[in-house]
């Protein structure tokens, strides 16, 4: 009698152990926007000016005890671009610019994600911009996750990272303080 | 002083109107065509948009009072053979049309986002229908077609005007000029 409680608890508490230990997949929550692409460069070096992509997808998949094992996946259609103001927007969707045409989607593939004991994080992937690869560092700090009011579970974060426009063959000479681009990135996911 | 049109020729209205509108067409798209190009530090790239888009909206106000003085005016009557006469009626209903729809193309690339159009600095044409899908990038592609066809219509205009005068001799283009026989 003893023993079969005692097994049937062990067994119970090994058959929960491993969906406890298991990665989350999360699809980033862009259908009620509780996520944010955003860029801020400067004008003529004499304020910053602030735009966001509108349009874009992703997904993550997040592991608390292997947090090495964590990949992201953006897809941005560059089209979206929005810095409030027609006529800046057109001209940043053109040639001289995204080429929005030639280049419809910007996307960010992870290639690595490194802890900290204080779990902000370095996520390293691959960026495709204006139809140029090259890897890019951000630099991440989890928000928070937990239970939603509604039935669901959600996770969020924060990331920066800082973009040279040439190293995207984007050449428009905007100035000397206009040189990089930088990016704030907040997206929450549900988990699946 | 002859300022209205009678049926054999033009008053000044009528010509002062058309070198007017002939003026700012070929300005504009001079204008339109160099402005693209201009750097971003150079001292006219918010100068010349902003004359290429104030011309624009009062060109509207021109092409207006033209219309308004078409209805209230004989018509001097065509010159030329039946096929010249009727060709003639039709590429100029046609340049019309296309400045009119130059005019309402550059004015929803401006307005896209809901903000009106500085005149000038004298007023503030407002947007009216703004927020379409693609709107500035659309609507300018448009623009930029129809200033092409409408310069090649001009073209075809010039070229038409100089054969009447310079092969056939005839009043066409002397009239448009208020030169009698």
């Amino acid at each position: 009698m003893k023993y079969k409680l005692i097994s049937s608890i062990a067994l119970s508490i090994v058959f929960s152990v491993p969906s406890l230990l298991q990665a989350a997949d999360y699809v980033i929550d862009t259908e009620k926007a509780h996520a944010f692409i955003q860029f801020r460069i400067k004008h003529l070096g004499y304020s910053w000016l602030l735009g966001r992509f509108n349009d874009f997808d992703g997904s993550f998949s997040y592991d608390e005890t292997k947090p090495t094992a964590s990949t992201v996946e953006v897809s941005i259609r560059t089209a979206s671009i929005d810095s409030n103001h027609a006529e800046r927007d057109k001209h940043l969707r053109g040639e001289e610019f995204l080429e929005v045409d030639r280049f419809p989607e910007a996307t960010f593939v992870s290639t690595g994600y490194t802890e900290n004991a204080d779990k902000t994080a370095v996520m390293t992937g691959n960026l495709t911009l204006h139809g140029v690869t090259r890897p890019v560092s951000i630099a991440v700090k989890p928000v928070g996750h937990g239970p939603d009011p509604w039935g669901g579970k959600r996770r969020g974060f924060e990331g920066t990272t800082r973009l040279k426009l040439t190293d995207y063959n984007i050449n428009f000479d905007l100035g000397p303080a206009a040189r990089e681009v930088e990016l704030f990135l907040s997206v929450e996911g549900i988990e699946q | 002083m002859m300022w209205r049109n009678t049926q054999d020729g033009y008053g000044l209205v009528s010509i002062g109107l058309h070198w007017l509108l002939a003026l700012a067409v070929t300005g504009l798209f001079v204008l339109g065509l160099w402005m693209v190009e201009l750097g971003y530090y150079h001292p006219w790239y918010q100068r010349a948009p902003d004359i290429h888009r104030s011309v624009g909206v009062l060109l509207f106000g021109i092409m207006l009072a033209r219309f308004a003085w078409r209805y209230t005016n004989p018509d001097p009557e065509a010159i030329g053979t039946a096929v010249e006469r009727k060709a003639a009626a039709w590429v100029h209903r046609l340049m019309v049309a296309l400045t009119y729809m130059l005019i309402l193309s550059g004015y929803l690339i401006s307005t896209a986002d809901g903000r009106g159009i500085h005149v000038f600095g004298l007023f503030v044409l407002p947007a009216s229908l703004s927020g379409l899908q693609n709107q500035a990038d659309v609507a300018g592609r448009i623009h930029e077609l129809l200033a092409f066809a409408l310069i090649a219509l001009t073209c075809l205009h010039i070229v038409a005007a100089l054969k009447h005068h310079l092969v056939d001799r005839d009043q066409t283009l002397r009239r448009m000029l208020n030169i009698k026989h």
